[in-house]
């Protein structure tokens, strides 16, 4: 929808763009903190990781072709296994979602031209770029974790696990701790305080809540994992004994504190993808989605009942009956929630007249796989089934189901259906097409067979095993269906990959979008709108009157906010306008403070104290520095 | 071969979980159908907008969100927790120590199983006997890491933790080998830590258990077995292993008192057989790589030597 841009509006467009212009190659993409260049940064870093993990997991299968396999030996094997499932949680998933699709979408959403903190989400991206730097350079080293992602005490502590890869694990987790929780705030304060006047809550698109119940989860989850990762460095490097029972400490604290944080991280993995789902199914059935009020309900109720399940994780460890039972009841009942989203969705596609383009198929794919994931995770409810089955390949099939096929498959739909508008190019539909079959059966050939291993009694985490058991022709199976995931997974980058330089134009709204971010351009300027937006409903871009008025107001030159650096805030319900707010332009610390706590953490890693205290003080440094340069409130 | 499937159940508890299983399979089937039925309509009816028979009714639509999302959810699942949580969790619960004929002690190692008999003073590894049709108290500890306790055909897994004791029951309804295996990850040869559970007749299990409580055999040692028992004391296979009755008292590795009584060694990794024996104890890192167990390169001679000493220790 090319609407020729009146001459008075495109002097005001062509003023914005000056005042939001940021540098210039290298050193543009080093100082940015335009939150659509950092959302870049995230794909392309957390997309790597995504292929390392990914080269692990092959690793892993061909391990386990066939019985008594020596492709990997049992330690290579351990730290491939630790490796996968820290990489592909902690580095890809959630930096994905949250760091990619949130910094780049939030704020278009929104009508907003920044997240609320923008040179803090700059700082965001450079820690994790070096968190995740970190982890692979004990990767790299021969230094890689070998106690599993979850990394149980006292396998972790230094008498099981002596070398440094648990320190790697420990540190590199509680240094990209850093980076979410202050993109968790920031996403939180950007949604609260950002959104365009007229939106008030009742009318943020369904993208928007998901967020902002996982950025909540984030917060109030991530103190749980950086206390026990703490508490386990003080033990391997002071020799402290929180977790040793020898001087009185416990080692089942280590598993509450992590499952703690771990159980609300699988609906931080999900969410997002649940919140994909939202944007993706309106606009390929062209109806608003079903239940919306129901639905927004249900994803703030999630991620909350999300903090009440975790033991269902230890339900072996002997617990008393009478917590079991509670945390069973309490596993069940966030089944109902989870149920309401995926009979809202079903009843969308069938209400609506749902083309079946690319999109729409991954997210018909992810209904399937997450309904068999949902179903094979309600049999964890029922206490004794879980200790009959827990710690066997029934439970890997089971969370594969829901992280990657639930959580990843909404996350390739959703990279297909906004490559348009980040790109300015359409992909190619034919291939696009060809990749979701590809990858949906691979995904179903390697994870299926596993429900069955599990109940034939094969454990996980096993670098091999016997020929007699009857495992090895399931095995066999799963390992073919990697190579197949793989080549489709693959086929979905190519494709991408090739239609970034050769794919043909798109306006600014290719698929009759049903939220704002479709009524900018294609990549959208660096101020995403040149008028902060008119919203009167979830689907804004849907209400022609109010996009026309928006064309209007530009020619008026009004709510263009073109004075300077500065976006609109409003208030955190109702979105009246509250001020208009000086945003931070381009800056060179964020980087510079990244680097210098790499610096602690590297030093913390060798137990040089001093060389890390130096590195604290640089750090304080580049903070003065940082806040020096920063312009007075008027 | 015995198999590690918990849907092979050989005791009550085992079939009573299975049973559970298999419910929820078809409850399961049965939402995963419907669900990909309403797909299927959403394929076939594309052109059409609104419900079949209801038409476009967003009082409809939401009414169906309800039913399918909390209505049936809410009755399936209540059924599910008193059937699963309520009943079954109490009805497979370990029993209370007094109330069962025979206590195991089962310690688990990096990477092997020990077995005790407190009332006998019994010790073994790896081979768990048990007389069948008996309730036994299985007794678990952690000399380590954490392991986990498993044996699917007779019953649900236990963790051992340190500084825990927890307890799970065995039973076995008829005679046979069961299989068991650790299921919690602790380390390089978590793959090879497996172990058997013989269930005997009470008759059997009694003359067992009163061969076991018996030293070690001294006496009538043929000359190269006598000569092996030599280097066997004489290197550091005494300082890990006990061998009841010598001066070999060590307790990091099984103990070997009636090593040739066992079918299996290196926890249910190869058969016991003198080849085995000897391939194992020449280079156990060839087999489980990273093992706690050295190789000690003390040449072909005295290797056979000590298998001819082990092989005797019935």
């Amino acid at each position: 929808m090319a609407v020729a841009v009146p001459r008075e509006g495109q002097r005001r467009a062509e003023r914005l763009e000056r005042i939001w212009k940021e540098s210039s190659g290298l050193l543009g993409w080093l100082t940015t903190v335009d939150h659509k260049r950092i959302g870049i940064l995230y794909f392309f870093t957390s997309l790597f990781f995504f292929a390392a993990g990914g080269v692990e997991a092959l690793l892993i299968r061909t391990q386990l072709i066939a019985p008594n396999q020596s492709t990997l030996d049992p330690a290579t094997f351990n730290e491939m296994m630790s490796t996968h499932g820290t990489t592909m949680i902690f580095f890809f998933v959630v930096p994905m979602s949250l760091g990619a699709f949130g910094n780049y979408l939030l704020p278009l959403m929104i009508g907003a031209r920044d997240m609320a903190f923008p040179r803090l989400n700059a700082l965001s991206y450079w820690i994790f770029l070096c968190a995740g730097t970190f982890l692979y350079v004990g990767v790299f080293t021969g230094n890689a974790p070998n106690a599993g992602w979850f990394n149980y005490v006292p396998l972790a502590s230094r008498t099981y696990s002596p070398g440094p890869g648990i320190d790697f694990y420990a540190l590199s987790l509680i240094f990209i701790g850093i980076s979410t929780t202050a993109g968790a705030i920031n996403a939180i304060v950007t949604i609260l305080k950002l959104r365009a006047p007229g939106m008030s809550l009742n009318r943020m698109p369904l993208f928007c809540f998901a967020f902002l119940a996982v950025s909540f989860a984030l917060v109030f989850a991530l103190p749980a994992l950086t206390t026990a990762l703490v508490l386990l460095e003080l033990q391997r490097m002071l020799g402290f004994h929180f977790y040793d029972v020898v001087f009185g400490g416990n080692t089942l604290l280590w598993q509450n504190l992590f499952w703690i944080f771990g159980h609300p991280e699988v609906y931080i993995i999900i969410l997002p993808a649940f919140g994909i789902a939202t944007s993706i199914i309106p606009t390929f059935v062209r109806r608003r989605m079903v239940a919306f009020p129901l639905v927004a309900l249900a994803e703030i109720l999630v991620a909350f009942l999300g903090f009440g399940v975790w033991a269902h994780h230890m339900f072996a460890v002997g617990l008393a009956n009478s917590t079991a039972i509670y945390f069973a009841a309490a596993s069940l009942v966030i089944v109902i929630p989870s149920g309401i989203q995926l009979f809202a969705w079903i009843t969308t596609i069938l209400t609506g007249t749902p083309r079946f383009q690319t999109p729409l198929l991954w997210i018909i794919g992810f209904i399937i796989v997450f309904i068999l994931g949902g179903l094979s995770g309600i049999t964890f409810a029922a206490i004794p089934f879980d200790q009959q089955l827990t710690d066997t390949y029934y439970v890997v099939a089971h969370f594969h189901y829901v992280i990657f096929g639930a959580a990843v498959f909404p996350l390739i739909g959703g990279i297909y259906y906004w490559f348009p508008k980040v790109s300015g190019r359409m992909y190619h539909e034919g291939w696009g097409k060809a990749s979701f079959w590809f990858t949906f059966v691979g995904m179903n050939v390697t994870f299926f067979p596993m429900h069955i291993l599990g109940l034939a009694g094969m454990p996980r985490r096993d670098y091999t095993y016997p020929p007699d058991m009857g495992w090895s022709a399931l095995n066999l199976i799963e390992t073919i269906g990697s190579y197949l995931l793989a080549v489709g997974l693959l086929s979905v980058f190519v494709n991408l990959a090739i239609s970034l330089f050769r794919g043909e134009r798109v306006g600014n709204d290719p698929w009759g979008g049903d939220t704002l971010e479709w009524s900018t351009s294609s990549p959208p300027p660096e101020y995403n709108y040149a008028v902060i937006p008119t919203v009167s409903s979830p689907y804004a871009m849907w209400d022609r009157e109010d996009r026309e008025r928006d064309a209007e107001l530009l020619e008026q030159g009004r709510k263009t906010l073109e004075e300077g650096h500065e976006t609109a805030a409003s208030t955190a319900v109702d979105a009246e306008w509250d001020e208009v707010l000086d945003m931070p332009s381009h800056s060179p610390w964020p980087p510079l403070l990244a680097l210098a706590m790499a610096g602690l953490f590297t030093f913390v890693l060798l137990e040089r104290w001093i060389a890390a205290a130096i590195f604290i003080g640089v750090m304080l440094a580049v903070l003065a520095a940082w806040h020096g340069g920063e312009p007075q409130e008027a | 071969m015995p198999t590690l499937s918990p849907l092979d159940p050989k005791s009550p508890d085992a079939h009573d979980i299975a049973t559970l299983w298999w419910w929820m399979l078809v409850a399961a089937g049965i939402v995963f159908l419907g669900a990909v039925a309403l797909l299927v309509l959403a394929r076939v009816r594309r052109d059409e907008p609104g419900l079949p028979l209801f038409g476009e009714n967003e009082r409809a639509n939401t009414a169906l969100v309800l039913a399918f999302g909390i209505a049936v959810p809410v009755v399936v699942l209540s059924a599910l927790f008193v059937i699963a949580n309520l009943v079954l969790l109490s009805d497979t619960d370990a029993p209370a120590a007094d109330e069962t004929a025979l206590t195991v002690e089962v310690v688990g190692h990096q990477w092997w199983w020990e077995a005790n008999y407190p009332e006998s003073g019994v010790r073994t590894a790896n081979e768990i006997h048990i007389p069948d049709r008996t309730s036994v108290n299985v007794v678990v500890h952690s000399a380590d890491v954490i392991h986990s306790f498993w044996v699917p055909e007779l019953n649900r897994k236990i963790d051992t933790i340190p500084g825990r004791t927890n307890r799970v029951e065995l039973y076995a309804e008829e005679p046979g080998v069961y299989r068991g295996q650790c299921a919690e990850f602790c380390g390089l040869q978590h793959a090879h830590m497996a172990l058997r559970v013989y269930a005997e007749p009470a008759a059997d299990f009694r003359r067992w258990l009163t061969q076991q409580a018996e030293p070690a055999r001294t006496a009538g040692l043929g000359g190269e077995a006598a000569l092996g028992k030599r280097y066997f004391m004489e290197n550091a296979c005494a300082g890990c292993h006990t061998i009841s009755g010598t001066q070999a008292e060590g307790t990091i590795g099984p103990d070997l008192t009636h090593i040739a009584s066992r079918d299996t060694i290196a926890a249910d990794t190869l058969e016991n057989t003198p080849a085995n024996l000897y391939r194992w104890i020449q280079n156990p890192q060839s087999i489980k790589p990273g093992d706690k167990m050295p190789g000690l390169g003390l040449g072909a001679r005295k290797f056979h030597a000590i298998v001819a000493y082990l092989s005797e220790l019935r």
